[in-house]
């Protein structure tokens, strides 16, 4: 295949950006979408310029670092990771768009990389259990129905991409945080931390610069692991909930 | 340009730190032993803590809750990144729920039959009794692991044992127990007691005094090169499989930490002993970047298969029953497809050899599900493996459900690593190494479901325990900076590789370089090895060395993002690494799990141990790049579990 890519080209964070065209061939239908930027990057380093920079490490959709806008949409056209996503997928000639995540609260460090660690800061405000280690009682000690245990797969499956991010035209974290807020909350484990968690994780998401959701849905469809847009509305109820118990 | 094959022997190595006694005693009698550090002190000592996998993510927050003030480094943007993220079946634990007779002891006497007599049994029985801890831990978390109806926990068997004591999380246990850590770990940052240094790398490591005190790194994003200084280093920075080039690790995974330690004076063991994975998803050509495992539960209800005849081109559903062999399940009656790993790849080398292999260029056979799909419904199997068909689907474009997979080996583990006594303390002080990055619980093969274990047990529960008595012992080392000689000049020596690097300017990508390691050493050093073709590897690298510093081409500066510069000093250490891998093969004339050589094969070609001569750990000091390492033997002491040939027929 040969195809016409135009991919954005930002020397840092504080540069101006610029999409620029590039020309790729003998690409193969097997190849993954990283694999044939790749073969450009082989071919931009022989030439002497910059080869372009993206975040990628895994390449098997688990990891959550591979991020880019393909064609305006989070991922690409199939739903799935960009490491997964296969040039089959595409037709021999296309012109393809290649862009970073967009959005306030991902500034851009590099060409096609951005900096996610509101993500990273929106967990650390409450995503989690407080267990320290030693601490656990007997596994069995609590047991825990098969459909709580289900829901709280169902959401802890988010990799944090930031795909949800990208995809929704307010750059609304809502997906990412209710999809902890959910993991964490079923779980009677979880459930002492409830209120506290729910709150602080979304005081801290709106810190961050993240817009509000207008329940477009954009994000649940763009998201690779499927995180049902059902999950923002449990989190508005939590949030509800525990906002009530704090007035209390 | 200098080549070796030959090596000198020095003095012999001892684990000084394992407790005589009743081996189910040793651990308990350790942590009483081992000095304590008040808690009112352990805000005075700085942690430095490299890597945030299963192994880095849970040492750093327990030795934050424990009030150690922790410096922590990762080279993805963030610590839930790192490649344990990606293991899928599940992790073991000694919990005997399933009242199958499994027990702590067995699951020491499978995981050092399973290592086929390499690794040290003091360490293996510490982490089969710790296993339970681990899981208790982890629900306590959060990990929303798989329950039968009644709410409790799920277990389902795994390769190379015959009790169900597996615990996960549909396919994706290694995400799950990761970012339990990470949890833990992000309480800990948001509480003060973690600094996390996110996107910087690990480039060298400072000894002062004989003691590890400190590291260089380098901030990816702004190339800035800086010191950090602290009263310990640990390293959890994972395997070194990338070597292979093409593997199952993540494409920036690397050796770069362990190498650097290395040669500032951490032994390395076992180096030769790598797992080939029997169920990774065939290559499809010359582009390809890396290689997907496909979890080996599936071997649990899909048969494996080729043709009997040779060069047999007719799609899988024409071929009739009788003219299918299912060659495990011939050859090893009583284990069939769920026989160690080394044993699954290799008999998938040996029929694809023959010319009965399946797919493109014959590098395959069939993983079949068609007879699961009749016995237990297609529901029943998607709910078991509905993510690994949808993977498989999706870098195939073939459904599983109605073709079988078609699978193939690929690098996947590296048991050896940077040699570490009981404590996982190298034989630098104060220089610990835990998780995939120590040689220490796997022997010359690792069980699955196991590194999970191994990774959460050092993690979690053998470092926090053993590093106090480092600490305790060393109270005031005094205080370090970068004007100390020692810092200054390991400073001076990580920017002039790095301006080397630049400067070359030459005409061949890092990953032309890196691709032609990779090849050398899964040609010479990969699933079967001979005398002759190690000693060709051994006269290649130094020239393969040569050549990278006269050709390399590093576009760009080291004052920014530049991820060709990253790849390019990464390789600088897989070229050393790769000849010492092929030293220690060569050394060892003897076939042991993983490490098959064709010279020492019983007459029916199962691989032939030879104990009177290489019941011993090897670990490598090293002396100068280029330059013969030297060897020191760890002699192994068997107690509990006698040395037997392997049979899993």
């Amino acid at each position: 295949m040969k195809l016409t890519l135009r991919v954005w080209r930002q020397k840092n964070a504080d540069a101006p950006g610029t999409m620029a065209t590039y020309e790729v061939d003998g690409i193969s239908q097997d190849m993954s979408f990283l694999e044939m930027l790749d073969t450009l990057n082989e071919d931009l380093i022989l030439r002497g310029e910059d080869p372009v920079a993206f975040d990628h490490d895994c390449r098997e959709g688990i990891c959550g670092a591979c991020s880019l806008v393909i064609n305006g949409d989070a991922h690409g056209p199939e739903r799935t990771t960009t490491c997964q996503l296969h040039m089959r997928s595409f037709a021999d000639g296309d012109t393809i768009d290649v862009e970073p995540w967009r959005a306030a609260a991902f500034p851009v460090v590099k060409d096609l990389v951005v900096d996610r660690g509101a993500f990273d800061r929106i967990i650390q405000a409450g995503g989690y259990i407080t267990a320290p280690t030693g601490s656990a009682p007997e596994a069995h000690a609590t047991a825990v129905p098969k459909a709580a245990a289900d829901h709280a797969f169902e959401h802890a499956e988010c990799i944090g991409c930031g795909a949800c991010v990208a995809a929704c035209p307010n750059g609304s974290a809502m997906l990412f945080t209710s999809a902890k807020v959910n993991h964490l909350g079923v779980l009677p484990q979880g459930s002492p931390e409830r209120e506290t968690r729910v709150l602080d994780m979304v005081a801290r998401m709106d810190e961050e610069g993240f817009g509000g959701c207008t329940l477009t849905g954009e994000c649940a469809t763009a998201c690779p692991k499927g995180i049902p847009l059902p999950s923002i509305a449990a989190m508005n109820k939590e949030w509800l909930r525990a906002t009530r118990k704090a007035k209390r | 340009m200098s080549t070796y094959t030959e090596y000198t022997t020095g003095e012999p190595l001892a684990d000084t730190k394992a407790p005589a006694g009743p081996i189910a005693e040793r651990w308990d009698r350790r942590r009483f032993e081992a000095k304590l550090v008040n808690p009112a002190n352990r805000r005075k000592h700085t942690v430095i803590v490299v890597g945030t996998g299963l192994a880095g993510g849970a040492a750093g927050a327990t030795l934050a809750e424990q009030g150690y003030h922790v410096v922590q480094f990762c080279y993805s943007d963030s610590p839930r990144r790192a490649h344990s993220i990606a293991a899928q079946g599940g992790i073991n634990a000694a919990k005997n729920y399933r009242n199958d007779g499994d027990s702590v002891h067995r699951l020491f006497y499978d995981t050092v039959k399973g290592g086929d007599f390499r690794a040290r049994e003091s360490n293996v029985h510490r982490l089969a009794q710790i296993s339970v801890e681990i899981i208790d831990q982890c629900v306590a978390q959060g990990v929303p692991f798989a329950r039968e109806y009644g709410g409790l926990l799920d277990t389902r068997s795994f390769g190379g044992v015959q009790v169900s004591r597996t615990f996960y999380a549909r396919g994706q246990t290694g995400q799950q127990l990761l970012l339990g850590a990470y949890q833990a770990l992000s309480r800990q940052i948001a509480a003060g007691n973690v600094e996390m240094h996110a996107r910087t790398e690990m480039l060298d490591l400072i000894v002062v005094d004989g003691r590890a005190r400190g590291i260089v790194a380098r901030d990816l994003v702004t190339g800035e090169i800086s010191t950090h200084f602290a009263d310990a280093v640990v390293l959890a920075t994972g395997g070194y499989g990338n070597v292979f080039y093409l593997s199952t690790n993540a494409m920036n995974s690397n050796a770069t930490a362990v190498w650097r330690a290395h040669r500032r004076g951490a032994y390395f063991g076992n180096p030769c002993f790598t797992q080939i994975h029997p169920t990774c998803i065939p290559r499809t050509g010359d582009h390809q970047s890396k290689l997907t495992l496909m979890s080996e539960s599936l071997r649990n209800d899909g048969r494996i298969w080729v043709p009997k005849a040779k060069g047999d081109t007719r799609p899988a559903a024409d071929i009739p029953e009788d003219e299918r062999d299912y060659y495990l399940e011939r050859i090893y009656p009583s284990f069939g497809n769920l026989v160690p790993r080394d044993i699954a790849s290799r008999a998938a080398k040996n029929v694809c050899d023959e010319g009965r292999g399946v797919g493109p260029g014959g590098q395959g056979v069939y993983l079949d599900f068609a007879d699961a799909i009749r016995r237990m419904g297609k529901d029943k199997v998607a709910e078991k493996y509905g993510n690994l068909f949808d993977m498989y689907e999706r870098i195939t474009a073939e459904n599983p459900y109605e073709v079988p997979m078609r699978i193939y080996p690929a690098v996947h583990y590296t048991m050896g690593g940077l040699w570490v006594d009981y404590d996982l303390q190298t034989t630098v002080p104060g220089l610990f190494a835990i998780g995939e990055a120590n040689f220490s619980d796997h022997g010359a093969n690792r069980l699955g479901a196991s590194a999970l274990m191994q990774g959460l047990a050092d993690g979690y529960f053998v470092l926090p325990s053993t590093i106090n008595d480092y600490l305790a012992r060393n109270p005031q080392a005094g205080d370090v900076d970068d004007t100390h000689p020692e810092a200054v000049s390991v400073l001076r020596e990580t920017r002039e590789r790095i301006e080397r690097l630049l400067a070359v300017d030459g005409d061949r990508t890092p990953d032309s370089f890196h691709r032609e390691i990779g090849e050398l050493m899964w040609e010479y050093c990969g699933m079967a090895r001979t005398d002759a073709g190690l000693r060709k590897a051994l006269a290649r690298i130094p020239e393969i060395r040569e050549e990278f510093w006269r050709r390399i081409k590093v576009p760009g500066t080291g004052a920014e993002l530049n991820q060709s510069l990253e790849k390019a000093n990464r390789i600088v250490d897989y070229l050393e690494l790769a000849e010492l891998m092929c030293l220690d093969a060569l050394h060892r004339a003897e076939s042991c799990g993983g490490h098959f050589r064709e010279e020492s094969q019983t007459p029916d070609g199962e691989a032939a141990r030879r104990d009177e001569a290489f019941s011993y750990a090897a670990a490598w000091e090293f002396v100068g790049t280029g330059t013969a390492p030297v060897l020191h033997k760890e002699d192994l002491v068997f107690e509990y579990v006698h040395p037997t040939q392997r049979s899993y027929a």
